[in-house]
């Protein structure tokens, strides 16, 4: 299996605000590394044999890299925009294959079974039909409604809440949703995704809302339940490795951006963490 | 009354769990444990010096023992919950209630390093996971003999709610609750509890749920 496409892209590998001098020794693709900062506050990042590997901060988050990035980190716009409150939720380490764990935030038709009275509730289940596309190269899915008890700490009362999900690299996500407070705007989640292994990864998810009443700690509390309430199951899925052929499974309309997500890296070649051939 | 909490912290649970159990309100006050480190912070360690959570505040009363919360909020409010006073259920109520401090070190800091990446012996945590996780198994299977269901009585006791988080969320340190039938059988007994709540990783049964309603029309 060649990983080689998906070594020279970035992957998150701390968070900035926790960094200090002595750093931090973590991995990417099995390879140790270490995350720390230098004399003059800047975050560096070396490799085996203390190799200097290119290193990024961006969305509150140390972004690194085992090979040489051909472009800079993907945008997100609103990350710039005034008024927003920005979030670092915490590191969760997951057994499972990072692309999973984007695969599983791409889901909705988990939401009244998983997240239950929060993001969805029975008899709530239907996942009405949405649009799913591949611009400059990334993976949408737009036009998604679901109705949700609890969309957001910022909702009061139960809402239909619209979505878009964006794939803009092999282990991130990106969420839109209705912003309670600003219904013009969207309210933006994302799942960045560390590869340890094939099967182990580090999930660094990261906020940028509308919402002038609740307290960080409270914004913080909510999106680790939503997260927790996955991490068993992620645990659980099996083959460990996500397949990328056709095999036992048979997809739903549910399940379009999942399909998109998997036929998108089977054609970049973005195979660490997947299998090519279903059991 | 209020609770020092953190949503993920298995300890905290214990407080919300038997808090629900037997009816009492409690003021939440979140702490930033992850990633903030809040319970390690100037304001907190002023209030317990131990550096832990939960702990619960009343009136003049700080308590920052779990076992000893539990014991308060079915003292003032539901002392079924502590057994029936004889001698023999009370000592088995205290003996389970320090076994779950062993639980908190072993499952929790597995928990706590395989998750939150916290530091830790791993091999050692799951082998000591593993020990304890046995003599609950044993004890529950004498219990059954006795024709009870719960560590102490025929009827749950701050023991068995001393002992559920940690062993409920064992798969988050790795460590397996596929070898302990007794266990199982017990942790769906307390999940059928009226007044159950859930903590992220932690679920009420799903066939106990009312049935949805189905709306009429629309295909």
């Amino acid at each position: 299996m060649t990983h080689n496409t998906m070594i020279d892209e970035w992957y998150p590998v701390g968070l900035f605000s926790k960094l200090d001098a002595a750093g931090r020794e973590t991995a990417l693709m099995g390879e140790p590394i270490d995350v720390a900062r230098d004399a003059e506050g800047s975050a560096k990042v070396t490799g085996r044999n203390g190799r200097p590997l290119p290193v990024c901060v961006r969305y509150g988050h140390v972004w690194s890299s085992l090979g040489t990035p051909l472009k800079a980190l993907f945008a997100i716009p609103e990350a710039d925009q005034a008024g927003r409150r920005f979030v670092d939720v915490g590191v969760v380490r997951v057994r499972c294959s990072p692309l999973r764990a984007v695969e599983n935030f791409l889901d909705i038709a988990h939401f009244p079974f998983v997240h239950t009275d929060i993001l969805g509730a029975e008899p709530h289940t239907e996942v009405q039909n949405y649009k799913v596309e591949i611009r400059e190269d990334e993976v949408w899915a737009t036009q998604v409604k679901f109705y949700q008890p609890q969309a957001a700490k910022s909702a009061s009362g139960g809402i239909t809440t619209e979505y878009m999900y964006r794939v803009p690299a092999p282990t991130c996500a990106v969420l839109y949703k209705t912003c309670p407070p600003r219904p013009s705007e969207w309210d933006v989640i994302t799942l960045f995704v560390q590869p340890l292994a094939e099967d182990l990864c580090d999930v660094w998810p990261w906020m940028a809302l509308f919402d002038d009443e609740t307290s960080m700690t409270d914004l913080i509390h909510f999106q680790q339940t939503i997260f927790l309430q996955d991490r068993s199951i992620l645990e659980n899925q099996i083959p460990r490795l996500l397949p990328l052929d056709p095999g036992m499974e048979i997809p739903t309309r549910a399940d379009l951006t999942s399909v998109a997500y998997r036929r998108w890296l089977k054609r970049h070649n973005y195979t660490y963490g997947a299998q090519l051939v279903a059991q | 009354m209020k609770l020092y909490d953190y949503i993920l912290s298995p300890s905290c649970y214990k407080v919300r769990l038997m808090a629900a159990l037997t009816g009492v309100k409690l003021d939440i006050r979140p702490v930033d444990f992850h990633p903030g480190a809040e319970h390690r912070g100037p304001e907190l360690l002023a209030l317990n010096p131990a550096g832990s959570i939960p702990i619960l505040e009343d009136a003049d009363l700080i308590l920052t023992e779990s076992s000893a919360m539990l014991v308060y909020l079915a003292a003032r409010a539901a002392p079924e919950w502590l057994g029936t006073g004889a001698a023999e259920g009370t000592a088995r109520v205290q003996q389970w209630l320090s076994f779950a401090n062993r639980l908190t070190a072993s499952l929790g800091g597995a928990r706590l390093h395989e998750m939150l990446l916290r530091p830790g012996d791993i091999t050692a945590l799951q082998a000591l996971s593993i020990a304890a996780l046995r003599e609950l198994e044993a004890g529950l299977v004498e219990q059954g003999l006795r024709g009870m269901r719960f560590l102490v009585a025929d009827r749950p006791t701050v023991a068995d709610i001393a002992c559920f988080p940690y062993v409920a969320l064992a798969p988050d340190g790795g460590v397996s609750l596929d070898p302990y039938p007794a266990i199982r059988l017990w942790s769906r007994a307390l999940r059928s509890l009226e007044n159950f709540i859930e903590m992220p990783g932690i679920h009420r049964l799903h066939e106990l749920k009312p049935e949805p309603h189905i709306e009429p029309g629309k295909v």
